[in-house]
């Protein structure tokens, strides 16, 4: 019997989580749960707080499950001092729900600047009687260190966040993150949301990924319902889905080379982005497809001629995309910058179970399309690229190979395309729920795996919901393997990860 | 490669028209902006972005100006580096009030005359975001705004469209 089935057999079951396992334990198999993650027998999928207790969802031996730990006394023993990844899981607890991880190596505050006048905003919410003490950053020590501040405002058109760099010369030592500018206490808006206006919400976590994270909270209260969205609905999602992670990874491609000042690989895969947000907005009525997917299928069907227009797409993107490569592949210059630079360790990506292009360009093997799997994906044929350099040439290479695949999934979505219902209805269904029905998804989106977690309430709205970026596990990587790269060398990494910073800061 | 750059000479390029200077949009846009600002900002500008708060889909709309269908910089519009060389900011999402002092601070580094644009929904009216205790507001009550351009996201069209009704004189002509 595996750890995590021992746990699971010797916790109190929880019947309220219909689809998937919750389960409340003790101390001892929730501390047990943490040293089996921290000797690699699993993968942490997040943490998170709730009214009086925290949950941790793990990943072992192919089954998934959340285990539950009461917090009378608003404490609970730390996983994140056994196991650094849920470090930055556990301030944020902190910060919005009031729960203290102890013993903690990191006690500073994460998502709270001390600027909301207020403190934990999803527990007692007590206002803030004293401002924080200044945020200390970990330097470096010995001659002759200097430290370079960087943001929130970057220099790009991208979103904010705080690097502390601390270099030695041209090398960097240490980078240090802060995050949470962006935080907009989507947590605590979703509390008492209608089904309807929480998708909008949840679509708006991060807006590059908004098919994923609309499929993801989809998915998660239809799980609490107990319902299946109908199959036409499902081969629509992951159209949707595909097409999304494309541009994405044009948009990425271009970027890292315009990063290294190759511009004239940027130019063409803005060009070929370009091409795939109009074929969305022709085929879906939206260019980022938002708010097309909502719990019970999808509000927008393929436009009558939208199968051509995706074939088309397919065309020019296999006339265009081979020179590109082959451009990326043959310019000494631009490999330059990209091979072996910031290189991430499998080790690193395998314990922080890192997910999407960073966790395969490190050997990580995962893909929540694969596992846990869900419609179609089953039905379709296709690879998940690998590569173990884990440097920026790697991750850029999964990028390439992962669009190839996505378009082969097209093709097989629109020869398959079932005809059918485009949704069920959920208003009927969410009232028959149980009060406190809850759902769990994880869905691949173009960053990695998206964990979505919902409680409903009897009315039918949301008592929680918990949404899990990849970017929590890919950022603290980002420190990493910067490490022993110079200066210059950031901005390529940084983008060759590209985090999420709405989608982690919530 | 040289296929590539040969083949970008002998191909009509992809850029497409600007929007016509009759269009309702531009004529609307212009409306709210005075004579005065856009005889002083000419026919170039340097346009500075800050994310205050947005989720990222109108950084990625913002994005697609500079690309080959809509090439902004042949306007006399391009983004800048730093606040320092800006005549615009271009501010997206409800500020978070995380983000408050660095784009009061983004404003304060940005040397007058100065127009600021808030672009979307979220900086227009906080969006889905309204009321959060994350939030200080739209953008207009923290530094003062000048234009509005709606949409979740914008589309780059009418994020251009937008941009162009800060400089052209014949718009606002139209309008008085």
């Amino acid at each position: 019997m595996t750890w995590l089935r021992q746990i699971i057999e010797q916790g109190r079951p929880l019947p309220a989580a219909r689809a998937h396992i919750r389960v409340l334990v003790e101390e001892a198999a929730w501390l047990k749960a943490g040293a089996q993650l921290a000797a690699n027998q699993g993968t942490l999928l997040s943490l998170w707080g709730d009214s009086d207790a925290v949950h941790v969802a793990v990943l072992a031996n192919a089954e998934t499950a959340i285990l539950t730990l009461a917090c009378p006394d608003r404490r609970f023993a730390s996983i994140g001092n056994l196991h650094p990844p849920a470090l930055r899981l556990e301030r944020a607890t902190r910060d919005l729900y009031g729960l203290d991880a102890e013993p903690s190596t990191d006690t500073r505050p994460w998502l709270d600047h001390g600027r909301w006048g207020l403190r934990h905003p999803l527990a007692a919410c007590e206002p803030a009687a004293d401002a924080l003490s200044p945020y200390a950053f970990d330097g470096a020590d010995g001659p002759p260190m200097h430290q370079i501040p960087v943001g929130p405002v970057h220099a790009g058109i991208i979103e904010p966040g705080h690097f502390r760099f601390t270099a030695n010369g041209e090398t960097v030592v240490r980078l240090e993150q802060r995050l949470g500018y962006v935080h907009k206490g989507i947590d605590r808006i979703l509390v008492g949301a209608t089904l309807e206006q929480a998708a909008k919400v949840a679509s708006r976590v991060s807006g590059d990924s908004t098919v994923a994270y609309a499929l993801a909270f989809a998915r998660a209260v239809e799980a609490a319902l107990g319902l299946e969205a109908p199959p036409r609905a499902a081969f629509l999602r992951a159209l949707m889905a595909e097409l999304e992670r494309i541009a994405n990874h044009f948009g990425d491609i271009g970027a890292i080379a315009n990063d290294a000042s190759f511009s004239l690989l940027y130019a063409h895969c803005g060009i070929l982005r370009e091409r795939v947000l109009r074929a969305a907005e022709h085929c879906f009525g939206h260019r980022l497809m938002m708010d097309r997917i909502i719990p019970g299928g999808v509000t927008t069907d393929l436009r009558p001629d939208g199968a051509a227009t995706l074939h088309a797409l397919i065309a020019t993107i296999r006339r265009h995309f081979p020179e590109l490569i082959e451009l990326y592949d043959g310019t000494a210059s631009l490999q330059n910058r990209t091979v072996s630079t910031g290189v991430l360790s499998p080790d690193l990506a395998m314990q922080y179970g890192a997910g999407g292009f960073v966790g395969r360009a490190s050997a990580r093997l995962f893909d929540a399309r694969k596992t846990p799997g869900y419609p179609p994906y089953s039905n379709l044929v296709f690879d998940v690229p690998v590569r173990r350099a884990g440097d920026v040439d790697a991750r850029v290479w999964v990028r390439i190979e992962e669009v190839q695949q996505s378009l082969s999934l097209i093709e097989q979505i629109l020869a398959k395309e079932p005809e059918g219902a485009l949704s069920l209805r959920t208003a009927g269904s969410a009232k028959a729920a149980d009060d406190g029905a809850e759902g769990l998804a994880l869905v691949e989106g173009f960053r990695g795996d998206i964990l979505a977690w919902v409680r409903l309430a009897a009315d039918g709205r949301l008592a929680r919901c918990h949404l899990r970026d990849p970017s929590w596990f890919q950022w603290p990587l980002l420190e990493a393997a910067i490490a022993g790269n110079i200066v210059a060398d950031f901005p390529l990494l940084n983008k060759s990860f590209n985090c999420s910073y709405s989608g982690h800061d919530l | 490669m040289r296929k590539l750059l040969l083949e970008s000479l002998i191909r009509r390029p992809l850029t497409e028209p600007a929007p016509s200077r009759d269009d309702p949009d531009l004529v609307a846009l212009a409306q709210g902006l005075r004579i005065a600002a856009r005889r002083r900002l000419g026919r170039s500008l340097a346009i500075r972005e800050v994310d205050a708060g947005s989720c990222n889909g109108c950084e990625l709309e913002i994005h697609a100006l500079n690309n080959a269908f809509y090439d902004i910089e042949r306007f006399g519009l391009r983004f800048v580096a730093s606040p320092r060389h800006a005549d615009v900011l271009l501010v997206t999402g409800p500020v978070a009030k995380n983000m408050r002092e660095a784009l009061e601070r983004t404003y304060a580094a940005t040397p007058d005359p100065k127009w600021v644009v808030a672009a979307g929904d979220c900086a227009a009216n906080c969006g889905v975001f309204a009321g959060s205790y994350a939030c200080v507001g739209p953008v207009a009550s923290v530094i003062p705004v000048d234009l509005t351009i709606p949409g979740c996201p914008p589309t780059p069209l009418s994020l251009l469209k937008g941009l162009l009704a800060l400089l052209d004189r014949r718009a606002v002509a139209a309008t008085n």
